[in-house]
């Protein structure tokens, strides 16, 4: 064959590969720092002095701070069996198990509490048994059920954290243990505390800072005097008194609270929310006796079933419900599905360009802005120009974007890091464009985590109840409000069923989404 | 001639000088201990580094400061040469349509004429994954004779082959460097390499690549830099 004489391509796209993503990265960042910002001045400018508060600010800011220490110590103080249960056992459904511990972190919080309240509210489970037994009966509202609430969502993650700690222990270590014949005590003191003390301060710190935003928790089963978290208050101020100076005010306090939190969490480095290959099995020694396995299985079931039962509930509860499902609730699945879908695409867009080590810092602030203080602040910003109520959807999907970003930043930013570094000279060399990298190259080879992005975003924002709370109007509610106002006019089985309908939906835009990205996708 | 002109590069304590010439249509191999700056002197040339002074020059045309892509320069690296998701019609069409458009007609012949070339015929719809190494590097191959360079730059892209194969590839790369009448700049830590394929080598050793040499003349009686090397 003659050899064909190709002629050098015409432009030096080798440049514009680099240029071009610069610039639009710029784009993107200026746009999460403006919606961040922007908010965030508009709060301090507005904030009233501080005589504007009162007594009760004062008591929701203690009532902030004590429920999220509980919730944050329990939840770690139970991980630790759990997390040791699953660490040392094998069984059948363990890793069925373990990818349930990654549920509660896309599922609806007006799910779980309406799943809570059927386990052990006044005509709960827990209650029908305490009856029987002539014991007293326990109420789910107040206190105990904001921390119930908090370890039902926080359990899971502390386990996982702790889980990770556990597996990331060389196997090594513990044949060496087994063969010293170490006994339990000293192999607890050698190798597992160690690991408890580097890694619980930091799933303590984590849970104690998510637990501060508390919101829809609060809402729906706090509330009154004793048990109002300042994210409530804001709402609160905003809803009832109108008190705008107030509400900037206390989303200071809120702004204030959560970033030297989020600092402290952040220097105590437990990051990472959900980790990678958390079902391996490594091959213990120690604990096979009798009593340490059915410690282990007593913790394994009734962990287990403290997840399951509220979700099991809201599915048999749902089930009668769905058929009295009314038009006013499938229009508010209409704007989820729609508020998830604008939110999902936004998330993308930022967070593909910003995928960078950067990027990720930026996308950080996202997390230490609660929703309630976002809303609070595009409130004041929209209020001289438009009625925020007729914005309630567009700003919840903008703010449910803005929350998710980081998560995503997080999925996406290693693995567009690895493509980069594999495959950017190539792309280099052959002058491939701008476009044709993000089409041929980077979009195909992030599928996986893009789909795994997407779907949690989609998740987070098609159960979210926050914003929405702030802006909404009787026309404009989201699924969530919707349950929660079910649930308000005592229209429980109602509830039930808009209930599942938002877990089926929730969890449904995340498997699309996901699988979406692991179908055909070839590495 | 492609003419390294008083070129220096540094990166943190380590640098590297170059004072060199080499013709058109030669076979060239860049040896030297590992860490000498074998691949820093072909990513200088490539384009991927840039030099601290000195130019680089291709036919007189300075093209110290141009793009990876606008210079006369089609590289193999040692992985990731080819894209795993496309298959390899995608993946050696990027080399003629950079833009990731579809191809014309002649281009898809020229395609198809460039995998018989290297004994893929048949094989445009497989991806890399589904393909032996050899194959892979045979791919790799036909899309350097697409892009049809006219400095073909290897960076040990078959250092993961067997011998045999290894062997292979060099007669191939051989013949289509031959066809295209291109100089071949071969970097391998092996100097059983050297002597099979190149015609000259460039040592690369204590900071400085050197001169090419005539590959049996140096052989022959290896400089000191050369021995300690290779250890003899």
């Amino acid at each position: 064959m003659a050899p064909r004489i190709v002629a050098l391509t015409a432009a030096g796209q080798g440049v514009a590969l680099i240029v071009a993503p610069r610039v639009v990265a710029l784009i993107a960042a200026l746009a999460v720092a403006g919606l961040t910002l922007g908010p965030v001045g508009a709060v301090l400018l507005r904030a009233g002095g501080w005589g504007a508060l009162g007594p009760g600010d004062g008591q929701a800011l203690r009532f902030t701070l004590v429920q999220a220490l509980l919730s944050a110590g329990v939840s770690v103080a139970l991980a630790m069996p759990v997390a040791r249960g699953l660490a040392r056992r094998r069984f059948p459904g363990r890793g069925a198990l373990v990818a349930l511990m990654g549920a509660p972190f896309i599922l609806p919080v007006i799910v779980a509490v309406l799943g809570l309240i059927a386990v052990f509210g006044q005509n709960g489970l827990v209650n029908g048994a305490l009856r029987a037994l002539g014991l007293p009966e326990m109420t789910i509202y107040g206190i105990h059920g904001v921390v119930l609430a908090h370890v039902f969502f926080n359990l899971p993650l502390a386990v996982r954290l702790l889980l990770q700690g556990w597996l990331a222990i060389p196997a090594e270590r513990f044949r060496l243990a087994a063969s010293l014949g170490l006994t339990r005590g000293a192999l607890f003191r050698v190798l597992e505390l160690p690991m408890l003390l580097r890694i619980a301060p930091g799933a303590f710190a984590v849970i104690f800072v998510i637990c501060l935003s508390s919101f829809a928790v609060a809402l729906t089963l706090g509330g009154g005097p004793k048990a109002t978290t300042v994210e409530l208050a804001i709402y609160q101020a905003v809803r009832f008194d109108f008190d705008l100076g107030r509400a900037a005010l206390l989303s200071v306090i809120q702004l204030a609270l959560a970033l030297s939190a989020g600092l402290v969490a952040l220097k105590l480095g437990a990051g990472s929310g959900f980790g990678a290959g958390l079902d391996r099995g490594v091959t213990r020694w120690d604990g096979q006796g009798v009593w340490a396995r059915s410690a282990d299985a007593l913790w394994i079931v009734l962990a287990a079933l403290f997840l399951l039962a509220p979700l099991l509930m809201v599915g048999l509860r749902g089930l009668t419900g769905l058929v009295l499902l009314g038009p006013g609730t499938w229009i508010a699945a209409g704007h989820s599905v729609s508020v998830a879908l604008v939110s999902t695409a936004l998330c993308i867009l930022w967070a593909l360009p910003l995928a960078t080590r950067r990027g990720e810092l930026l996308g950080l602030a996202g997390i230490a802005l609660s929703p309630l203080v976002l809303g609070t602040g595009l409130f004041l910003i929209v209020r001289p120009f438009a009625n925020p109520f007729a914005l309630a959807l567009p700003v919840t999907a903008l703010v449910n974007a803005l929350v998710s970003l980081p998560f995503a930043l997080r999925i996406l930013r290693p693995e567009a890091e690895a493509v980069r570094a594999d495959y950017r000279r190539l792309a280099q060399a052959l002058g491939l464009t701008p476009l044709a990298w993000l089409r041929l190259v980077l979009l195909p080879r992030l599928r996986r985590p893009l789909g795994f992005a997407a779907g949690l975003t989609a998740a987070l924002s098609m159960g979210d109840l926050g914003v929405i709370a702030l802006f909404a109007d009787p026309d404009r509610a989201t699924l969530p409000l919707q349950v929660y106002r079910l649930m308000g006019s005592y229209q429980m089985a109602a509830a039930a069923g808009a209930a599942l309908l938002l877990l089926i939906l929730s969890f449904g835009a995340f498997w699309m989404f996901d699988r979406g990205g692991r179908v055909n996708a070839d590495t | 001639m492609l003419t390294l002109e008083g070129l220096v590069f540094r990166a943190g304590a380590y640098a590297l000088s170059a004072d060199l010439a080499l013709a058109p249509g030669r076979r060239v191999a860049v040896i030297g201990p590992s860490g000498a700056g074998k691949s820093t002197l072909l990513d200088l040339i490539a384009g991927f580094r840039r030099p601290e002074r000195g130019r680089i020059l291709w036919l007189g045309q300075d093209i110290t400061g141009a793009p990876p892509d606008r210079r006369p320069v089609a590289m193999l690296f040692q992985e990731n040469n080819l894209f795993p998701h496309l298959d390899l019609r995608r993946n050696l069409g990027l080399a003629l349509r950079p833009d990731g458009g579809r191809l014309r007609r002649g281009e898809d012949i020229a395609v198809e004429e460039a995998l018989a070339r290297v004994g893929l015929d048949g094989m445009a719809e497989r991806r890399p994954g589904a393909l032996s190494g050899g194959q892979q590097s045979r791919a790799a191959l036909a899309r350097v004779l697409l892009q049809a360079r006219p400095i073909i730059a290897l960076d040990e892209p078959f250092a993961a082959l067997g011998p045999a194969l290894k062997a292979e590839m060099l007669d191939l790369v051989r013949d289509v460097a031959g066809e295209l009448g291109a100089l071949v700049l071969l970097v391998s830590h092996d100097p059983q390499d050297a002597r099979r394929f190149a015609e000259e080598v460039v040592l690369v050793a204590e900071g400085a690549a050197q001169a090419p040499v005539a590959t049996e003349t140096l052989f022959a009686d290896p400089p000191e830099a050369l021995r300690a090397y290779l250890g003899g």
